[in-house]
């Protein structure tokens, strides 16, 4: 027993001796960014890491984006949770409600006193993960949107001019029918259904697509996305479907795939995947605003925020809060935000990172790269400044559910949208109840 | 039987000493998590844990008033009698050839056990590239011998897709069990039958078929909990439940809405009734099926 404690007061001495003069904090960052997407999240932490030695960032990778959030979940529930948390805009409704589980950055970056002006950031982005009470939730971290692609040697092929891409649906339709008649078996198709064909279409037309201005000013909010206008261009779809100019390509992001392949000339996607696409695809492509119906008063408006921000945690030492403070900090810098933007293709967050990106001559050398940027950098109104809702993954998986009814001939486009806003309420007032607080 | 020795522990505590580490484990491991599932599934949380309130019977009386989760009921049941009946005649085929093979019969059989040794979820995908529409292998073959191969809106392709791949996953484990099954059986049956003048066929079906049945029968138990339990990353990866909800089985809709969409009380009350569905079968198996099966 005497040796015993004496090895362990040795130890205790040892571990006193090696620790450093000025112990670093350690702050743990969960993400869900792989590949090369992943090697930007280290290069970042990296960065900050060399800039200042009271703080250590140790990003580590934890999946797709559900499979993160379940991870913090889990972490969470056991005591064990990160200091930062990567979450996807899906997530976000249900990040706000866990009151307790998370601190809003304004308060983290208040309690630093580091300088922090909300106003530097990009409404449509930061308005998305900022409360009612005008608290900024969370930090917007990769923000992206949705945008058109086409592929211009196919175009060129089909005889029609690369240099003007369909602006409305109805050149969309027009455009696909010749693609097809020059022997393309996929003239359109899009990923992410829910986010392109119905949340920034109602954005896009400045239409809600629930009320309680698409619940950013309450959980109370019900779903409107069956008005005539959306009825209306699911049918345009379907027709299309019909005639083989639409061709479903699977839920997500399955279809981003079909597009650098060459198989399908025209795609809406993220604005993530131009990077993908400038990588692998082997002909000439243009990026264009999404398309939108001429006859609607006020459309174009602005399109809807997707990608992820970072959350803090609840629980943890108040240093741990100062070190994810200066490094927000550091995230938000207009160099860091210019950079983060040319390599990946993420919407700058800030005012100060765009303009800078702009006079480097960037987006003029890079044709296309500013259509995302230009989408989003607009005044925004109650209906078009983001979507944000409870139960969203459920919501997103029911219009796939309905849309695939409308696809396969099974269903209308209506009967299907009504379904759709019938099945997604109960989502959303289950939601409600278990959050009620 | 009055000849038979019984070993008597003298000691008292020895016994639960031996079984005490076994009963550990299915304490812990199984007890304990069924529990936390009865109590979650009359909880309603947020995500996060941070609020918890008793809601009764609510979250049952909220999944039985979806006519979905109904749905999937029926969708649950023709997913399980394919994936059982396809795979045992597949695989009792398979084993009843083995068996017979001469030259180069543990080539075949190791062969036939590799896809045991493939995930569910890598299944999937493997099955999901063959026949994805108009690249897989597969479909681009069925495209140019006229059929339309869309599993993405075609319910039927869909189905048929997961209960291949299903199936595949789960052969090599029944043919193990069929071959062993089978070389259980004594030559000198199988020989008389045949002196008898008893073909192939015949042999197969009053001689080999009958004597299987307890292999088959444990087989039928095991599929059937299989389909019901261990195929969602099937599932997942190939169809994600979809076209619609058409192969959304119960145990999707409860992976999915547990572990996607974080509703903790909803998917613990699907944990619950597929507990007692699969509790249910099991003893109807045992008590009906296995009267008619020869030891």
């Amino acid at each position: 027993m005497k040796l015993k404690s004496l090895v362990s007061c040795s130890l205790i001495a040892f571990a006193a001796f090696s620790a450093p003069a000025h112990a670093q904090v350690e702050i743990q960052w969960w993400h869900a960014m792989g590949g090369a997407l992943g090697e930007w999240v280290n290069d970042l932490a990296k960065g900050f890491n060399d800039s200042q030695k009271e703080y250590k960032v140790t990003p580590t990778f934890k999946g797709s984006y559900p499979e993160t959030l379940t991870a913090g979940i889990a972490a969470f529930r056991a005591g064990n949770q990160p200091d930062i948390i990567q979450v996807f805009e899906v997530g976000t409704a249900t990040m706000m409600a866990s009151k307790g589980a998370i601190v809003p950055v304004g308060k983290v970056m208040k309690d630093s006193g580091l300088k922090f002006d909300p106003a530097a950031y990009v409404p449509a982005v930061a308005g998305y993960y900022t409360a009612p009470n005008g608290q900024m939730l969370s930090m917007p971290f990769n923000s992206s949107t949705t945008i058109f692609y086409y592929n211009k040697d196919a175009f060129k092929a089909a005889g029609l001019d690369p240099n003007k891409p369909p602006a409305t649906w109805a050149e969309v339709a027009l455009a696909a029918a010749k693609l097809k008649a020059a022997g393309q078996k996929c003239p359109f198709t899009t990923s992410w259904i829910s986010w392109t064909q119905l949340e920034s279409f109602s954005a896009w037309h400045n239409v809600e697509f629930a009320t309680k201005g698409n619940g950013m000013n309450g959980a109370d909010a019900k779903l409107t996305f069956n008005t005539p206008l959306h009825v209306r261009h699911i049918q345009d779809l379907e027709n299309m479907a019909k005639q083989g100019l639409f061709v479903y390509k699977g839920r997500d992001n399955k279809a981003d795939v079909t597009f650098p392949s060459g198989e399908c000339a025209m795609i809406t996607a993220s604005a993530g995947l131009l990077g993908a696409i400038k990588k692998n695809a082997k002909f000439d492509f243009g990026v264009a605003p999404l398309p939108y119906y001429q006859d609607i008063a006020g459309a174009p408006q602005n399109t809807v925020i997707g990608g992820a921000s970072l959350w803090v945690m609840a629980g943890k030492p108040a240093d741990h809060y100062k070190g994810v403070a200066s490094f927000f900090n550091y995230l938000s810098s207009p160099e860091v935000q210019s950079a983060s933007h040319k390599r990946t293709g993420y919407l700058p967050i800030t005012t100060a990172a765009f303009k800078l990106t702009e006079q480097s001559g960037f987006y003029k050398e890079n044709p296309g790269a500013d259509v995302a940027v230009n989408q989003m950098i607009r005044k925004t109104t109650d209906k078009s400044r983001g979507i944000r809702l409870g139960n969203f993954l459920q919501i997103r998986t029911i219009i796939d559910e309905e849309l695939e009814q409308v696809w396969g001939g099974k269903k209308g486009a209506k009967e299907a949208l009504d379904e759709a806003v019938k099945r997604g309420n109960e989502q959303l007032e289950r939601f409600q109840a278990a959050n009620k607080s | 039987m009055a000849a038979e020795k019984r070993v008597v522990f003298r000691s008292g505590w020895l016994p639960w000493a031996l079984v005490g580490p076994q009963a550990a484990v299915i304490l812990v491991f199984f007890f304990w998590p069924a529990a936390q599932t009865l109590l979650q599934s009359i909880q309603r949380q947020d995500a996060f844990g941070t609020s918890t309130e008793w809601v009764g019977f609510a979250n049952f009386a909220q999944i039985f008033s979806d006519p979905s989760y109904l749905a999937s009921f029926k969708t649950t049941a023709l997913f399980s009698v394919l994936v059982a009946v396809v795979g045992i005649a597949v695989s009792l085929l398979l084993a009843v050839f083995a068996d017979r093979v001469i030259r180069a019969a543990l080539v075949y059989k190791t062969l036939l056990i590799w896809p045991y040794a493939v995930a569910p979820a890598v299944a999937g995908v493997l099955w999901l590239f063959m026949f994805a529409p108009s690249v897989g292998v597969v479909s681009y073959a069925l495209h140019r011998a006229g059929v339309d191969w869309n599993h993405l809106l075609n319910a039927g392709d869909a189905m048929t897709l997961i209960v291949m791949a299903a199936v595949w996953n789960q052969v090599s484990y029944n043919f193990l069990f069929f071959l062993a099954g089978l070389q259980s059986i004594p030559k000198s049956l199988i020989e008389a039958a045949a002196i008898d003048g008893a073909r192939p066929w015949r042999r197969f079906w009053t001689i080999i078929f009958p004597l299987l049945s307890p292999t088959t029968f444990f087989l039928l138990v095991i599929n059937i909990i299989y389909a019901f339990f261990g195929t969602f990353g099937i599932i997942d990866a190939a169809t994600e439940g979809g076209p619609g909800k058409e192969t959304a089985v119960l145990v999707y809709k409860l992976y999915f809405d547990g572990f996607k969409a974080l509703d903790l009380g909803g998917s613990a009350a699907q944990s619950v009734v597929l507990m007692a569905i699969v509790i249910g079968l099991t003893v109807i198996q045992f008590r009906f099926i296995e009267s008619k099966v020869n030891y």
